[in-house]
């Protein structure tokens, strides 16, 4: 009898780690390539803004994450209907690296994630604000499961509970049929304008203890071919 | 969170504004947004900035799993304290709807001294947006 439960439970465990390994190097879950904005002939604004928490404005999440909000006193999202939220407050970049305005990041886990798929979605909302130009509202869905994968299990299963590498891959997987984010203008020279974006996100180091330690995200928001109100002030970056 | 310029003292404690120019201008906001029973339904941010032609008031609503909106108010106030806005875009269930919103300061008036001072009221007017073919 004994025998018998000793197999039992040695075929569930070659089980469970078959189907371990399978989920996370499944052959039919390929990253989606090339961003089709990367080779855009559009004019776009190149947008970056730093991936760690301890250097956004302000981040906050339910508080129970291994990624802590930032600074310690920001209110945390416990209550259920927005447990699984967090958002951002940060400083965004242009493409030489200065201060270029105002970034609020909504981002919610959502009941749309199909682990066996490879999708590991996220819906978000950005609103950035740019002096030069005006307000942006962008939303998209995300696919965080090529991060997961390639960075935050090797972290988990390092025994230094760190990971150090080179990761860099598009995040954003849609409204767009072309895996882009729907970003629409608020106000400035920018009013009215509809456009498309791909956020992207590029990750240097990770630590499962405390979340990215050296992680750069960046936005390419592509503007609309022709549009009055926008000559001579928008330029390839 | 309030995050502007000067703004003394900041909140939450330990936050630190960005000092850089382009901020000089910028006052930030974040909210949770409770429904009609008082319950916390989402995230929110009210960001009010000046530019040429004036002041610019912005609100992002998030709402988990129902969807974001933007809504662009116009700076000036109507009477009641009042300011209306227009719904200028929406992501999943919001993503085929228009419509106003309207803000207005409600203070606190129960006397209990740990009460925040008042609140925010956003009442939110939908329309079905129809696409132009």
């Amino acid at each position: 009898m004994m025998k018998y439960f000793i197999a039992l439970l040695l075929g569930a465990l070659l089980g469970a780690a078959i189907f371990a390994i399978g989920l996370i190097h499944n052959p039919f879950n390929v990253d989606s390539g090339l961003s089709p904005l990367s080779v855009s002939d559009s004019e776009v604004i190149a947008l970056s803004f730093s991936g760690v928490p301890s250097e956004a404005i302000v981040f906050t999440n339910d508080g129970d994450s291994h990624v802590k909000p930032f600074p310690e006193k920001v209110q945390q999202l416990w209550e259920a209907p927005i447990r699984l939220s967090s958002v951002t407050a940060t400083v965004v970049y242009d493409a030489r690296g200065q201060a270029a305005g105002l970034g609020i990041k909504f981002s919610s886990r959502s009941e749309r994630t199909r682990l066996l798929q490879g999708d590991a979605i996220v819906d978000s909302a950005w609103y950035i604000y740019l002096p030069d130009r005006g307000s942006l509202f962008v939303e998209q869905s995300e696919n965080h499961w090529g991060y997961l994968r390639d960075v935050v299990f090797p972290a988990y299963r390092s025994s230094a509970n760190s990971w150090k590498g080179a990761w860099l891959g598009d995040l954003t997987v849609g409204p767009g049929a072309l895996h882009t984010a729907a970003v629409t203008g608020g106000a400035g020279s920018l009013r009215g304008l509809k456009m498309e974006a791909v956020e992207s996100l590029s990750v240097r180091a990770y630590s499962f203890d405390s979340g990215p330690v050296a992680a750069e995200g960046r936005l390419l928001i592509e503007l609309p071919w022709t549009s009055e109100g926008l000559e001579g002030e928008s330029s390839s970056e | 969170m309030v995050g502007a310029a000067g703004q003394n003292p900041a909140l939450p404690q330990g936050m630190i504004w960005p000092a850089d120019d382009v901020l000089k201008d910028v006052r930030a906001e974040l909210f949770k947004i409770r429904n009609a029973r008082d319950t916390v339904v989402g995230v929110a941010s009210r960001t009010v900035t000046r530019d040429g032609s004036g002041e610019v008031i912005d609100w992002v609503l998030h709402l988990p799993a129902r969807g974001s909106m933007f809504v662009n108010m116009r700076p000036e106030a109507l009477k009641g304290g009042f300011r209306r806005g227009e719904l200028r875009a929406g992501s999943r269930e919001f993503a085929r709807l228009g419509g106003l919103m309207s803000e207005r300061w409600v203070p606190n008036t129960s006397g209990d001294p740990d009460a925040p001072t008042g609140r925010v009221e956003l009442v939110t007017n939908y329309v079905s947006r129809q696409d132009t073919p």
